[in-house]
């Protein structure tokens, strides 16, 4: 027990947390905008890698680092406007069309590392974003820039969302396409903003990991983090204040079970604590699955005139 | 842009529209190649030539298109109902450590059975442990409305720790000069070769059976008409009277059941014991081999045939002229996405306004 409270007594473990919980409040705050539009987007895990990758890549060759997570919005807008015209535009399955991009995304990224790197054996890395000294306040100092910009994404997206028109239109849009189309909005226009927006948020996403978190590009880097992103969404019922805690609450169990395992007399396989923050995950689904309000039109396709 | 539904679609575009479709990943990944720069048309024939051009390369891609067609007729079945089985690569990892704790732990010293028996019950074991697998999943998604794609997703990693946790502790092989690797088979379980002197097994022959008789089950029995009522539209079937939660079920414990067979019958077909490694993702691919088949039984053997002939052919290529192997996974990915589009257009004609 005394060593659980000094695990929490110690800053390096809340500075854990915030690094954690970062790419999962862009990704989660990614996702709700496209499900609050009411498309769902399981192109996240492999935008995420594409975002990664590309972002990592721009900054090798010299690009400077916000260069690189602007390229890597880029990718991530690039990858949802493909999903916007697969589901909004041909009104395709949006779970399949969100995991074929899943799996172009990751294969293209995948591949092109390989081209561009063909003979490697210890990837080759670069300068990261340095923690932010100046800034003087207690853990958030030794983030990194991008940590703060999804810290203060969190306040912008929620005024964006409640008391813009934009926002209104977005919400709307997911809740109920024929009244808003009936009100002038174009549901089309829209949603596809939206998946745009969002998308590009998960490629910023991926580009915490290789740009801040590590300093090169690993196989198998995202390792299921856009799906919990899918899943901490539900949790947070689609508010962007409630993601922010999802993200935070979930990092603190990933981040206390990289203590306990490190702590040496492992009472229990390492692997036990490894499934935590997926069994977490489910636990969270169900608990909160009867009082879900799901935006109305979620994975509902809409085609003008039809109902 | 608008769609329109065609009045009339005919056969020959349906049929057309996925081989287009193919032609055209090929053409758009050939710029993949050029960038690695190696020559397109030497490329895309010693990827031809090492997924088909020889017995043996037949051999290497049927061998790698038995677990991709029980994975894919997982998925197409799962589908067809509504249900986004995301788990197959779980389930087959679920199969697979019940195939060996059936058929590799008892070591002589438990239970005496004769080797059919032991076979029966290996594999009745596994395809019950990939059943049960995604049992989970479609009853909070029937009872509580909990999105089954995200939870059968995140049970692919827990399952895959829990094979990690087996083979580093109770299952692990003592004499695997410490590799994380499952006891072995026994010799009398494994499958017989098809062809002597490759890899390719009689599973093929249980994983061909297994698609018709899915096959005639969806065409011919009341469950295949439920399932098609369901995913057609669950609260008309319910209105109509169709059993929707129990069709929800069985096609779960179905779904997963195969799934779970693609574990237990690669076990004893191709490798005889479990690793970590053991699948390359053969759950995933399935269900882009369902989509590609437009979720038919039959075409999912096609279908199979077809993506491991690619991943085959490619690790051949990639020896040969240095295009990373990943090729293989981008034209099976863009495969879907295209396929699915051309698809839709034999239905529905764009008209831009």
């Amino acid at each position: 027990m005394s060593e659980f409270l000094d695990i929490l007594a110690n800053p390096a473990f809340w500075v854990a947390v915030l690094r954690i919980a970062t790419p999962l409040i862009l990704g989660t705050l990614g996702v709700l905008l496209c499900e609050r539009a009411g498309v769902l987007n399981l192109g996240i895990e492999g935008i995420m890698v594409a975002g990664a990758f590309t972002g990592w890549l721009a900054v090798y060759l010299g690009a400077p680092l916000w260069l690189g997570v602007a390229v890597a919005a880029l990718t991530g807008a690039a990858l949802g406007l493909l999903h916007a015209f697969l589901t909004v535009g041909l009104a395709l399955s949006q779970h399949v069309s969100g995991l074929g991009i899943t799996l172009l995304a990751t294969a293209l990224s995948y591949y092109g590392y390989r081209v561009s790197f063909p003979k490697v054996s210890t990837p080759p890395t670069i300068t990261p974003f340095a923690a932010m000294d100046w800034l003087g306040l207690p853990v958030l100092a030794q983030q990194t820039p991008l940590t703060l910009l999804a810290l203060l994404l969190v306040p912008v997206i929620a005024y964006v969302l409640y008391k813009t028109p934009v926002g209104l239109a977005v919400r709307m849009v997911g809740e109920n396409p024929q009244a808003a189309e009936g009100q002038g909005v174009s549901v089309a226009a829209v949603r596809t903003g939206a998946i745009v927006a969002g998308s590009a948020l998960m490629g910023v996403a991926g580009s915490f990991l290789t740009l801040s978190a590590f300093n090169a590009f690993f196989f198998n880097m995202v390792n299921g983090r856009g799906w919990i992103c899918v899943a901490l969404v539900v949790f947070a019922s689609w508010r962007p204040g409630k993601a922010l805690l999802g993200a935070l609450l979930f990092a603190f169990f990933d981040a206390l079970q990289l203590r306990l395992q490190q702590m040496g007399d492992a009472v229990l396989p390492y692997q036990l604590y490894l499934m935590l923050p997926y069994v977490l995950s489910i636990v969270a689904l169900v608990l909160v699955a009867r009082k879900a309000s799901y935006p109305q039109a979620l994975m509902k396709p809409y085609r003008k005139g039809e109902r | 842009m608008r769609l329109e539904k065609r009045t009339h679609s005919s056969s020959a575009a349906l049929v057309l529209a996925p081989l287009g479709a193919v032609l055209f990943t090929l053409l758009i990944s050939a710029l993949l190649v050029l960038w690695a720069g190696a020559p397109v048309g030497r490329t895309y024939g010693l990827l031809l030539q090492g997924g088909f051009g020889s017995v043996f390369a037949w051999s290497e891609t049927l061998t790698r298109a038995i677990p991709l067609m029980l994975t894919g007729l997982a998925a197409a079945v799962a589908f067809k109902a509504r249900l986004f089985n995301i788990g197959a690569e779980g389930q087959l990892y679920m199969g697979a450590l019940a195939a060996v704790a059936v058929g590799g732990l008892h070591g002589g010293t438990g239970f005496d059975l004769p080797p059919a028996l032991l076979f029966v019950l290996m594999m009745l074991a596994a395809a019950l442990a990939g059943a049960l697998l995604l049992l989970g999943p479609a009853l909070m998604k029937a009872r509580l409305g909990v999105d089954e794609v995200v939870t059968t997703l995140l049970l692919n990693f827990i399952v895959l720790l829990l094979v990690s946790l087996m083979l580093d502790g109770p299952m692990k092989d003592p004499t695997a000069m410490g590799w994380p690797q499952s006891v072995v088979l026994l010799g009398d379980l494994e499958l017989a070769k098809l062809i002597p002197q490759t890899r390719v097994h009689t599973g093929l022959l249980w994983a061909c059976a297994l698609a018709v008789g899915l096959w005639a089950l969806m065409k011919y029995t009341v469950l295949g008409f439920d399932i098609r009522a369901v995913g057609a539209n669950a609260r008309a079937a319910a209105f109509a009277g169709v059993p929707v939660t129990r069709t929800v079920v069985l096609v779960a414990l179905l779904s997963g059941g195969l799934a779970g067979l693609a574990g237990a019958i690669e076990v004893a077909g191709r490798t005889s014991y479990l690793t970590l490694d053991m699948s390359p993702g053969y759950g995933y691919s399935g269900i882009v081999i369902a989509m590609l088949a437009g979720l038919h039984p039959l075409g999912v053997m096609l279908g199979s045939v077809f993506v491991a002939g690619v991943l085959v052919g490619a690790d051949s290529m990639s020896r040969v002229v240095g295009v990373p192997t990943f090729i293989a996974d981008v034209i099976v990915a863009a495969s879907l996405i295209s396929v699915l589009v051309a698809t839709l257009l034999t239905q529905y004609r764009v008209r831009w306004q």
